[in-house]
């Protein structure tokens, strides 16, 4: 719809509210205003410049459309809150009306319920550990959330080791809290991350581009050598590789991979794969 | 009380159980209707127009999961940690068969893989180590149980 597309709506804040549809992928900034898809079809061949018709609740066909991080709800329209591009993803099984974020950069991590991360035990006080996850306060994780731990069986972890889970309580009101099982009770390779290895802090943004789908990166870094990699959605990557220097090479690579060009890291592996 | 008008009784004794037999019906609904009244005027309610519930169809949601397709954030390559690797395939393929998806799957994983066991099985364990070096290599057809002949 060319009219919808070209003739902002005014929105009672002032500033101009854009389509959503017509800002995918593009820079989008905190503050703007975004309309949904379906808020700016009108009924039947409307004129151009007019504010278009809404419909009434009964009439949408339209399913839940889901805001995701970096968007807030405003009303019937999304509300940006962070400064990135903003993306889209189609509803897989038909339900709903998809999902938008915005794709932003940013080293602080803030707990968020269902994200895997590693954490560095701090304390140990009674039956809880205190876990640092990089996040305002230190996370709590109970005894009990092992695999197979009971009150008698208690589980090998001391202070300073590092702990692979995910959060079941994290919200802006209340401590984070961690487990290292599954709602069926198994690990899933949570738990106590072994020993040796190195860990070390990227930002959030690599994190989720190194775990794409489609990562090169993750590729070619496989084929170099054996190696172990933990990556956690608060910025914290360990390794393992056979010797240090290994190690070394595999952590420096990482780090500097968020800004490289493609060729410029093409370059750095194939004199890896020389050496 | 013998009068030629009925004494006044007071509501409160006419609502007594021990009256109730003697009163008739339509002085019970009476009584009913009052005692509703006076409870109702009782109660307190806020005298504001009547807000329509806008029925929301935006979720927030802070994470990432639904966003992306991440898969799972443990890897092993070339074999260093076969547990890990055979974590890989397990939550990996837990996630592909949550999506509806028509290509065929290129690693197959046999049902028996699925099961979770922590102790692998000798036939797993040659089945997995070689798909877990990156790979697409066909599976070996499993030895399947040879009826003895006689």
């Amino acid at each position: 719809m060319a009219e919808a597309a070209g003739v902002p709506a005014e929105s009672p804040a002032g500033c101009r509210a854009r389509a959503a549809r017509t800002v995918l992928d593009q820079v989008v900034l905190p503050g703007e205003e975004l309309l949904l898809p379906e808020q700016e079809d009108g009924e039947g061949p409307g004129g151009a410049g007019e504010r278009p018709l809404r419909l009434n609740a009964a009439a949408r066909s339209r399913g839940r459309v889901v805001c995701g991080p970096g968007l807030r709800r405003c009303g019937d329209r999304l509300l940006v809150t962070k400064c990135g591009r903003l993306r889209h993803k189609e509803p897989g099984s038909g339900s709903g009306g998809g999902v938008y974020w915005v794709d932003s950069q940013q080293k602080r991590y803030v707990p968020v319920k269902g994200d895997h991360v590693i954490g560095i035990v701090t304390a140990k006080s009674g039956d809880i550990f205190k876990v640092d996850v990089g996040g305002s306060e230190p996370a709590s994780l109970s005894y009990l959330a092992f695999e197979g731990a009971t009150k008698r069986n208690r589980p090998n972890v001391q202070v300073g080791d590092l702990i692979y889970g995910q959060f079941v309580v994290a919200n802006k009101d209340m401590e984070p809290e961690m487990v290292c099982i599954d709602s069926c009770g198994r690990a899933n390779g949570m738990g106590v991350i072994g020993q040796d290895g190195l860990l070390f802090k990227v930002t959030l943004g690599l994190i989720r581009k190194l775990l794409a789908p489609d990562c090169e990166i993750l590729q070619e870094v496989g084929k170099l050598y054996p190696l172990e990699i933990v990556f956690g959605m608060n910025g914290r990557i360990w390794v393992k590789a056979k010797t240090i220097q290994q190690t070394l090479i595999l952590a420096n690579i990482l780090e500097a991979c968020e800004h490289m060009t493609t060729d410029q890291r093409k370059q750095i592996f194939s004199r890896l794969a020389e050496s | 009380m013998a009068a030629e008008c009925k004494t006044k009784l007071s509501k409160n004794l006419l609502r007594m159980k021990l009256m109730q037999r003697g009163l008739d019906l339509e002085t019970k609904k009476q009584l009913e209707e009052e005692e509703k009244k006076i409870i109702s005027e009782e109660h307190w309610y806020l005298d504001l127009p009547e807000l329509k519930e806008k029925e929301s169809f935006i979720i927030e949601e802070q994470s990432f999961l639904l966003c992306e397709d991440l898969p799972y954030g443990r890897m092993s390559f070339r074999g260093f940690n076969p547990e890990v690797g055979k974590l890989m395939l397990q939550m990996n393929a837990k996630n592909k068969a949550e999506e509806i998806e028509e290509q065929t799957v290129e690693l197959d994983v046999p049902w028996w893989g699925q099961l979770g066991k922590s102790l692998p099985r000798k036939e797993d364990r040659a089945i997995y180590e070689e798909d877990e070096n990156g790979d697409i290599k066909p599976i070996k057809a499993k030895k399947m149980f040879l009826k003895p002949q006689d």
